[in-house]
Parts: structure tokens; sequence; C-alpha cells
């Protein structure tokens, strides 16, 4: 038997077991629309999670890509210091950020995909609550007891199909949703240390770096406007010179 | 006859298209026995694929049963073999 028979099968097995409880072809109406608003109430609620994942990647991305520009600053400030070295090493932890801001790309495609899916999902499941509404009255009131045998059966089978489809989205859904949590803490944790823009160090060794070059530099220029004052104020500020000092009456010193 | 693809809607392929998914689903078949990721992940392609362009969408409030079911269209292999391990789903 081929891998389309079997899903067929599994499909059916699971709204066999949905549907078990109903004996009378009419209660098994009621018990469908009953599954059916469930099984809307969860597609919606499974969107809710998908997009609240979506907007956790969205966040970390625009973190990472911070860090990223930051490291691409730091390195041409680090030039414009005449320091290559460092400007080197920005560029390099600027580089290893790139896989990271991929994978974020990757995993959002991914979640935008499932959330488009479970979307239409919903909407399809909303035009069938509607439809179904009706058309079970409709079939409680007209078909006799043995009709209502064949005719509900095929229209209770056809909708329970629906739900288990609906119901297996869900559930991978959620499964997808649970190992990308898993992920994005890992992530969130990187983040938070600064471990991404900063391997060895618990803080930013570049940006001080940086800051110790632009500090000394402030000093070597204030020490020279310093010096140039001193040079040119300096007779004048100091007095005559000790020699020409004017002695006192008695001729000691003062 | 009416084949479902999982996670999107029903579609309606005519009768003649039988021998056609026929063999896109025996690579499928192929592929998931001999656990080749690759060739699954081709094989599920041409099958879904196909099933699109020859089948026509079912309104989702036609409340039919499928004949057929091809499994989720990002399915992975792996994904796909547990699935069929499920109640309902084993070999005859």
């Amino acid at each position: 038997m081929g891998v389309m028979k079997r899903m067929s099968g599994i499909l059916q097995a699971k709204t066999n077991k949905m549907l078990d409880k109903a004996e009378d072809p009419r209660e098994s109406l009621d018990l469908s629309y009953q599954h059916l608003l469930e099984n809307l109430q969860k597609v919606r609620r499974s969107v809710a999670d998908v997009t609240t994942a979506k907007k956790r990647i969205e966040l970390q991305a625009t973190q990472l890509q911070g860090q990223a520009d930051k490291l691409q600053q730091q390195a041409k400030d680090a030039l414009g210091q005449n320091r290559e070295d460092l400007a080197r090493e920005a560029l390099s932890r600027r580089a290893a950020l790139e896989p990271q801001l991929t994978e974020l790309q990757t995993q959002h495609q991914q979640v935008a995909d499932q959330e488009k899916k479970l979307i239409a999902t919903a909407q399809n499941l909303q035009v069938q609550v509607d439809a179904f509404r009706t058309k079970k009255e409709t079939m409680k009131a007209t078909y006799t007891a043995a009709e209502a045998q064949t005719k509900i059966g095929e229209a209770v089978s056809g909708i329970s199909e629906s739900m288990g489809d609906a119901g297996m989205s869900v559930q991978r859904a959620q499964d997808k949703i649970d190992s990308m949590q898993a992920r994005a803490g890992a992530m969130d944790e990187l983040l938070a240390s600064g471990a991404l823009t900063d391997l060895t160090n618990p803080v930013d060794d570049i940006q001080a770096q940086l800051d110790q070059v632009s500090v000394s530099s402030t000093v070597d220029n204030e020490l020279a406007a310093l010096k140039a004052e001193i040079g040119a104020g300096a007779p004048a500020q100091l007095g005559p010179a000790e020699g020409d000092a004017p002695k006192g009456p008695g001729g000691t010193p003062a | 006859m009416i084949v479902r693809i999982l996670g999107e809607t029903q579609f309606d392929v005519a009768d003649s298209n039988r021998s056609v998914l026929d063999d896109l689903e025996h690579a499928l078949n192929t592929a998931v026995e001999g656990h080749d990721e690759a060739a699954f992940a081709t094989a599920l392609a041409a099958l879904i694929d196909a099933v699109r362009r020859a089948g026509t969408p079912l309104a989702p409030d036609s409340f039919t049963s499928s004949d057929l079911v091809v499994p989720f269209s990002d399915s992975t292999l792996d994904e796909t073999k547990a699935l069929l391990e499920e109640p309902g789903g084993e070999h005859p």
C-alpha cells in the first residue's frame, strides 16, 4: 500500500476516534459541529502562537543587525584612528554574526509560511462552521432514519477529515514553535550576554580600546594646549628672576 | 477521485490522471523505504505539483472524504515516516 492510501487511513483512524461516541447518526451531526467549533478555536490559538513566535524572531533579528551595524561603525572609527588591528577584529566579529542572521531569516520564513497556512486553515474551518450549521439542521429535518445513516455518514466523515487535517496542522505548528522557542531562548541569552559581539570578554573590548585611543588623544591635545599656554605666558607670570629681586633694607633676603 | 494535500485543501482529480499519480507515488514510496531524503523531497514536490495542476480545488464546505492523502508540502522524511507509524497507516 502506498503512502497516499496509508495517509488516508491515518486520517480516517483519527476521525473515527473522534466520532465513536455518537450512536445515532443525527447525534453525530451535533457532535461534529461541536468538534468543528473547538477545532476552529484551536487553530485560532495556534495562529496567535505562530504570530508571537514570528515577532520574537523579528525582534532578535533587529537586535542582531544592530550589533552588526555597531561593529561596522567601530571598524570605521578604528581605521580613522589608525588602528587597523582593531578594525580587523571588529570586522571579523561582524562576519561571525552573519550565519546567525541567516539562520534567523530562514526561521522567519518558515514561521511566516506556517502562519499563512494556519490562517488559510482557520478561514476554511470558518466557512465549514457556517455551512455545516445550516446543513446539519436541514439534514436532521429531511432524512429518515434509514437515509440518515448513509447521507449523514458521508457528510460527517467529510467534515471529520477536515478536522483531522486541521488537528494535525495545529500539532505540527506547535511542535515547530516549541523547537524554535528553545533556540530563540538560547539566542536571547547570547544577545543579552553580549557574547555574540565579544566572544572573549564580558565587556565590549573593541569599544573600550577605541575609547582609550580617543581618551589618550584628547589628553595629548590638552597637554599640548597647556604646554603652549605655559610656553607663551611664562616670563610674565613667573615674575622677576631671583637675582634681580630687590634686597631688603638690612640686606637680608626676605 | 478526491485527493487531499495535508495542511492545504482537497482537489478533485480526474481518474485519467491515475497512472501519472501512481508513478509519482511509486517514487515517493521508494524514497521512504530507502530513507533517501533528497529523493523524498523531489518526489513529494512532483506529486504535489501534479495534484495541483491536474486537480480542481474543492470548496471548503463540500464535506467530502478523500480517496488519497498527500503529506504536508514541507514534510521531512523523518516526520512522514513517524506519521506513517500512527494507527491506520500500517502496512496491510
